[in-house]
């Protein structure tokens, strides 16, 4: 009976599965957000399906460092700078004010116009236009979210970014995993791979246009890459044991992978160029999970060869080894931010795993998350947020925090389980 | 005759107990009972072994144990394991055939460091059984990490019935 039920609620949450993207709930924010009132567009009578205001507006609530203003409560919806009048936007409160206006420029091509206000200091501080066609008005959304990202926090905007992530639904004991690619908020997810045998540990190629990730679908664990626009893919490895973890090198010639072809899982790098393997580690303790740093010569990776897993860093040209992490009992899976500095990563004090923040520097290890068995941080390319896996209930979910921990919100999905997000590089 | 009966009795009253058991945390990962009866019957580890007995089952008539636990972030096989590891290894010399020890976590930790704890568990499955005088060319190691788990929950009966090598 149970287990009717249950197989009912799997094939409901399936056949919703074409329609179910990542909903964001923000659960935490700023404490002095900015307010800002983001004006509906001026489409000039173009018919579009997305309302692009309400996308800048979710954006910029993401990030937490924004309150937007209520668009009932807008005396007035100024598309130009020169149609504001301060005065209605002062009454609101609202420090800064958005206006954009859409028009057609042919060839099936549309251009969004906007400017960015200071309504205290009763100037405009941005005037940008971008162009797109018709099916890319969210991209044009996101574009003009990083736009008044970065003019007011002066970090650039990561919202025209992408998220691989894994999911997982086990309906009468039968899995599929797929492989997904979606916004950096969740909407236009598209379906990379999808198989009934496990997925695992997508990678960013740097220059986004491609995925490595392990696939079982030949019965063992191979590592294979994928361009995203053509969707060709090629098997990089077929080894016995271990084939995992890969991470595609800054520069994107090389990749590093764990492998345990000689016994032991040890962590070797290949050469996309040439196809030829070099062993990096040589240590019958598990090695795994490496990372690049940010000038391509030297790799984080987690160990337990002092006997609990830790971060250790490893010089690519001498192999020589040293150990970064002694506080808690599990520190694995290291994720650097863009500062080369900062690494998020799983770590365990005693009982609960967190993700965790840690200054290769000053060597801080700051918890950042009240979730629990949290794992997989993926920095966002700008710093600002890592997006983890964790439990709600006994469902994976994604979930986000900024790396000073003020900000929080998690994207729970309607299908299965959600786990392994990777946050695409820079695309434009 | 007699032992294909006593092993499906077996195998009821073990559905029952598994039916039981469904009822709390964890829920364990259905298997169709049909040619899975001699698997199924390894359960014991997870009855209270006081009901076998009441039964009066012989229980040199039954199949070994073919899933094998494990401690959080260990590799070493318990003493418990080595009964059926001994009769395993047995009939390996005895009638040579292919097997696979698919190495498992539970689902805490991260998912690659699980990949390799999954393996290190069926490597320490198969030096045992290599130990014995079994031929390593019979025996193929795979982990699954934590990607397929037996019992679900996020809790230590769950995690206990995940960390595993199962033989087959």
């Amino acid at each position: 009976m149970g287990h009717k039920i249950l197989a009912l609620l799997l094939l409901m949450m399936v056949s919703s599965a074409s329609y179910s993207e990542l909903v964001i709930r923000v659960t935490q924010g700023n404490d002095k957000p900015t307010k800002i009132a983001i004006a509906p567009i001026d489409q000039g009578g173009i018919k579009i399906s997305e309302d692009i205001s309400r996308i800048v507006e979710s954006d910029l609530q993401r990030s937490g460092l924004f309150k937007t203003i209520e668009r009932r409560d807008m005396l007035a919806f100024p598309g130009r700078a020169q149609d504001v009048y301060y005065r209605d936007w002062r009454l609101l409160g609202t420090e800064y004010l958005v206006a954009g206006q859409l028009r057609s420029i042919g060839s099936g091509r549309y251009q969004l116009e906007f400017s960015l206000l200071n309504v205290t200091a009763q100037k405009t501080v941005l005037t940008h236009k971008v162009s797109g066609s018709i099916t890319q008005m969210r991209d044009l959304a996101h574009l003009m979210s990083d736009k008044v990202y970065e003019e007011i926090t002066g970090i650039r905007g990561a919202f025209s970014t992408r998220l691989a992530y894994v999911t997982a639904v086990r309906k009468n004991n039968i899995y599929t995993y797929r492989l997904n690619v979606a916004d950096a908020d969740g909407a236009r997810e598209k379906l990379v791979l999808e198989s009934a045998e496990p997925i695992m540990s997508p990678s960013w190629s740097s220059n986004g246009k491609e995925l490595a990730y392990v696939s079982f679908e030949t019965g063992r664990p191979a590592i294979f890459r994928q361009n995203l626009v053509t969707a060709e893919r090629q098997q990089l490895t077929n080894f016995t044991g271990l084939n995992g973890a890969p991470s595609w090198s800054p520069d994107g010639t090389k990749m590093a992978m764990v492998l345990s072809k000689d016994g032991n899982p040890e962590i070797y790098l290949l050469d996309l160029q040439s196809n030829k393997f070099s062993r990096l580690t040589r240590h019958f303790a598990i090695d795994t999970e490496p990372t690049w740093m940010r000038d391509g010569k030297s790799l984080l990776f987690t160990s337990d060869r002092g006997g609990t897993p830790q971060i250790y860093k490893l010089n690519i040209a001498t192999k020589a080894t040293e150990r970064l992490t002694f506080n808690g009992n599990y520190n694995a899976r290291p994720n650097l931010a863009p500062d080369g500095r900062t690494m998020a990563l799983v770590h365990r004090q005693t009982d609960t795993f967190h993700i965790a923040s840690f200054d290769l520097k000053t060597g801080r290890m700051i918890e950042l998350t009240e979730t629990r068995l949290d794992e997989s941080p993926t920095v966002a390319p700008n710093g600002a947020m890592i997006i983890y896996a964790t439990k709600q209930g006994d469902r994976g979910v994604l979930a986000a925090v900024s790396l000073d921990a003020g900000v929080r919100y998690v994207l729970p999905s309607s299908i299965g389980d959600v786990r392994e997000p990777a946050w695409s590089p820079f695309l434009r | 005759m007699k032992v294909s009966f006593i092993k499906s009795g077996l195998s009821a009253l073990f559905l029952a107990a598994l039916l039981a058991g469904c009822s709390s945390n964890p829920v364990v990962d259905e298997q169709p009972a049909s040619t899975d009866i001699e698997d199924t019957s390894v359960q014991t580890g997870q009855v209270d072994s006081s009901e076998i007995e009441d039964a009066a089952v012989d229980v040199e008539a039954i199949a070994a144990d073919t899933i094998f636990y494990f401690d959080f972030d260990k590799a070493l096989l318990k003493p418990e394991s080595r009964a059926a590891l001994l009769e395993h290894s047995a009939m390996l010399q005895g009638n040579p055939r292919n097997v696979r020890l698919e190495g498992h976590a539970d689902e805490r930790g991260t998912r690659e460091y699980n990949m390799a704890l999954g393996e290190r568990r069926a490597q320490a499955v198969k030096e045992f059984l290599v130990l014995q005088g079994v031929s390593p060319s019979l025996i193929e190691v795979i982990s699954y990490g934590e990607e397929r788990a037996a019992a679900y929950g996020s809790n230590d009966d769950a995690w206990g019935l995940n960390r595993r090598v199962e033989l087959k």
